[in-house]
């Protein structure tokens, strides 16, 4: 008998992991290999003067930007960020050198001798200076209808203005990449998302040809974006040290060096104001969207893209003048983090609609309700929402399942619930998907059946998932499903592991040639498919003006939490946790809902106890003593639940999860938690110091 | 200096730096990878080795400070019955998403349930409040860790 897709299955890598035998890129050992150590600036804003250099035992390399062979800087979408610093330093912990040796301890001895000298500059640091000093990088615009008419012709106007703070991704394996020379081509192997952004990062710094370069992912220990553009930068450094010194070249991070270099969450302001017709209907808004970049622009423009097409939420609003601009700032750069953009809005808008429904003395959740979209309403960016969308029926099955409006009704001073309403757009953002287009291939062998993909695990499930389309389809158990090495040197660009984007576009692409193969089933032993993404027909998008379907479908949600807060000391205890998701229909429902539960607690980390601050440009919380993410003293009992909705170009229905299932729980929170102090909510984290200052505001 | 001590049930003696931290002495030096740096500071515990049947950060502790005692690692824990029962439970709970912390958690639910075989939830969330895990979001490991004791009930 055939089983539905959603029913659950064991995951395909969790007995290796389990039993300890999964090697992650810190296990691999190396023949004549070195380890490398990086050595950062300390100083947010400098030019270099010298360096000076002890002297070098025998074995021992410097690298640097002179060892470059090919182009230094790293390829992302804008490629600023030097590989090894020129002649100046953008932030502190900006890489300058590498120190390479046999020895972990003498590297790292080495590395604390060298003395560089600096001629320091002013730098900036906060959104606030950077947009005194107009330090912009992108500035984004786009309008729907008539703005300015709907301002003149308001009743009210409101205006509301949020922020919200960095997030580290804290992934359990740090960073980490080695790389080889086998004959003249280079092997660069760690731990990534997107093994062909690392290639082509590598083409470039390199100067190789397009053969002499593979890419090998490593068992990943955690991403959520922070592993999307930061491997091409580390997986390039290895490369430099092992051309250079002519041995393998392993680099593990350390955990303070993790935190105080990599990517994180962009901080954030966004500004709204709202214009309200005799009905209190919202008919404009006006939102402002301000992303801090830190010292390079990199992948920020498409984060600030997402932000700002994600700024409308689930609500239809005729009049839209929407602006978003990233700004340069000498900190740590910022970059993709699961949400990519839209938590800092979406938190943004629901508070918005809180505050203003508070304001007019009407229950904010019936307040949302009025403005929902509907299938076929008009987008924010002028495209069309294709899908059915069943937000009626998530309300009423949140409602129902957490008893919402009982609780909200005994609601009592530091005691709360709230409700968040949201959305995701499912893969890349506008023509993302087209300048891609991704490919895959299926081999029939005469006892298996061979995915090949550019897709990685990181602890989504991406294995389980594909391997299942795939036996499902094709009628075979999973175990006859192999799942290709992600080696860019056996497999095609299907694209990188980003964007929420695995399931439903390389999932429906695997799901659509098993299809095809299923019918020549009987012609051979031997048959090879490979399908190439075609974007439906039907979706306009024009990158100039952003008009059109920013995303080809969403998944939809809803999350209510419930809060408590200490009177004494304001510590704040999340009590239950309640969601309801339409992802179009899940592929394996158990996997599905330890990502959702997985994503909420990181949204309740976010919005709560995870304070990233820097002083001067560096970074306050520089490891896990001092930066805290939930532990399991901390988790609320959650209740997930699912609306079945399937998309027509989704495998087997699916849409995207992985992102959706971060952007509820902050709002959610923030709201319970103005309902227990009666007072609006408008910036994370809420820590019981802002609590505190909050309740005694008059 | 010499130290002597009981490794996954096998009597060693080597020489070895007494500060040297237990971490870099059981993974570099005597190949046992099941055990993770995930911090480096007795923080997120993936490190977690038994040391006299207790969980203990490895990468806070030094070589010196396991003289004479017996450390066990996922390397032999895993042909263990025990395990069995808690590697059955983490896989129907779906307790496992990256895996880099799973030999870290499997190493304190062992702890957990050797010093106390029917933990409550809250006793189960305690026994594991040192283990970090960014993707789970804890719930399915804490039913995983139910499962094991109740499939596994009258091992411990």
């Amino acid at each position: 008998m055939k089983e539905p897709i959603s029913t659950s299955v064991i995951r395909v890598d969790s007995r290796k992991k389990l039993r300890g035998e999964a090697q992650y890129i810190s296990d691999w050992k190396f023949e004549d290999g070195l380890f490398a150590k990086t050595v950062r600036s300390t100083k947010a804003k400098a030019s270099i003067l010298s360096i000076e250099i002890p002297d070098m035992p025998e074995g021992f390399y410097i690298v640097d930007k002179h060892d470059v062979p090919g182009v230094n800087k790293m390829r992302t979408v804008v490629s600023d960020h030097p590989l090894f610093a020129e002649d100046d330093v953008q932030y502190i912990g900006q890489p300058i050198l590498l120190v390479v040796g046999p020895e972990r301890e003498t590297i790292y001895s080495i590395a604390s001798e060298i003395k560089i000298n600096y001629q320091e500059e002013p730098a900036l640091f906060t959104l606030e200076e950077a947009e005194k000093r107009s330090t912009v990088f992108t500035d984004y615009n786009y309008k729907k209808e008539n703005p300015e008419k709907a301002f003149v012709s308001a009743k009210k106007i409101i205006e509301d203005t949020f922020s919200t703070g960095y997030q580290e991704h804290v992934y359990l394996e740090p960073q980490g990449a080695a790389a080889e020379f086998k004959e003249d081509t280079l092997f660069v192997y760690g731990s990534m998302q997107c093994p062909f952004y690392v290639k082509s990062a590598l083409l470039e710094a390199m100067a190789l040809p397009e053969d002499k370069v593979r890419v090998v992912q490593s068992v990943t220990g955690g991403a959520f974006g922070g592993k999307e553009e930061f491997p091409s930068l580390n997986g390039c450094h290895v490369a430099i040290a092992a051309n250079k010194t002519k041995h393998p070249v392993m680099m593990i991070y350390d955990r303070d060096e993790d935190i105080l270099c990599s990517t994180k969450r962009h901080p954030s302001k966004v500004r709204y104001k709202a214009a309200l017709d005799e009905n209190d209907h919202i008919i404009a808004l006006d939102i402002d969207v301000l992303l801090n970049a830190g010292a390079y622009n990199g992948l920020s423009p498409v984060v600030l893209q997402r932000a700002i097409f994600s700024a409308t939420n689930v609500y239809n609003i005729k009049n839209l003048n929407v602006r978003g601009r990233n700004f340069m700032t000498n900190l740590v750069p910022s970059g993709a983090y699961r949400g990519f953009g839209a938590p800092q809005t979406i938190f943004g808008i629901e508070m918005l609609f809180h505050n203003i429904a508070v304001k007019l003395g009407v229950d904010p959740l019936e307040y949302k309700m009025r403005h929902l979209l509907k299938k076929n309403d008009p987008t924010c960016t002028g495209g069309q929402v294709h899908e059915e969308v069943k937000m009626p029926e998530i309300i009423n099955k949140i409602v129902k399942n957490s008893d919402y409006y009982n609780k909200l009704k005994s609601n009592k001073k530091y005691q709360g619930i709230g409700i968040s309403l949201f959305l995701h757009g499912c893969g890349f953002t506008g023509k993302g998907e087209t300048m891609i287009n991704g490919k895959i291939i299926l081999v029939k062998n005469k006892e298996s059946v061979t995915l090949k993909v550019s897709s990685v695990e990181m602890g989504q499930g991406a294995e389980t998932a594909l391997r299942k389309i795939v036996s499902q389809t094709l009628e075979i158990p999973i175990e006859k499903v192999i799942y290709e090495k992600v080696d860019t040197g056996l497999i095609p660009d299907s694209g990188p592991t980003v964007a929420s984007r695995t399931t439903m576009i390389v999932g429906g692409l695997l799901r659509d040639t098993a299809l095809e193969m299923k019918k020549s089933w009987n012609e051979s032993d031997n048959l090879e498919l490979s399908k190439v993404y075609k974007h439906p027909s039907y979706l306009k998008w024009d990158d100039e003006v952003f008009k059109g379907d920013a995303y080809p479908v969403h998944s939809w949600g809803a999350n209510v939490a419930e809060v408590e807060i200490d009177p004494v000391t304001y510590e704040l205890t999340i009590n239950k946790l309640y969601a309801v998701f339409d992802v179009g229909v899940p592929i394996d429902e158990r996997a599905l809902i330890g990502q959702m539960e997985g994503g909420m607690v990181q949204g309740l980390g976010w919005a709560t106890i995870e304070v990233m601050e820097s002083k001067n440009g560096k970074l306050i919380q520089k490891n896990l003593t001092d930066y805290k993410i939930p532990t399991s003293m901390d988790i609320p009992e959650i209740n997930c639940d699912f609306v079945l909705n399937p998309y027509e170009f989704g495998p087997f229905g699916a849409k995207c999860a992985g992102e959706l299932s971060f952007v509820g729980s902050p709002p959610a929170v923030a709201e319970a938690v103005a309902n227990a102090l009666n007072k609006p909510i408008n910036h994370l984290p809420i820590t019981p110091e802002v609590l505190m200052e909050i309740d005694h505001e008059d | 200096m010499k130290i002597e001590f009981t490794l996954n049930n096998e009597k060693l003696s080597i020489d070895v730096d007494a500060s040297r931290r237990l971490l870099d002495l059981l993974r570099d030096d005597l190949g046992m990878s099941s055990v993770k740096e995930g911090c480096g500071e007795g923080e997120c515990g993936a490190c977690v080795v038994l040391v006299n049947g207790r969980a203990m950060n490895s990468c806070i502790l030094p070589a010196g400070a396991i003289i004479g005692k017996s450390v066990v690692t996922l390397e032999s824990f895993k042909h263990t019955d025990r395990y069995k029962a808690i590697e059955a439970g983490f896989l129907k709970a779906g307790s496992v998403q990256c895996g880099f912390c799973t030999p870290g958690f499997i190493i304190s639910t062992e702890s957990l349930l050797n010093q106390n075989p029917n933990p409550t939830d809250e006793e189960i969330k305690e026994g594991l409040s040192g283990n970090l895990c960014r993707c789970t979001g804890y719930n399915m490991i804490i039913k995983g860790v139910r499962l094991a004791m109740e499939m596994g009930a009258g091992l411990w």
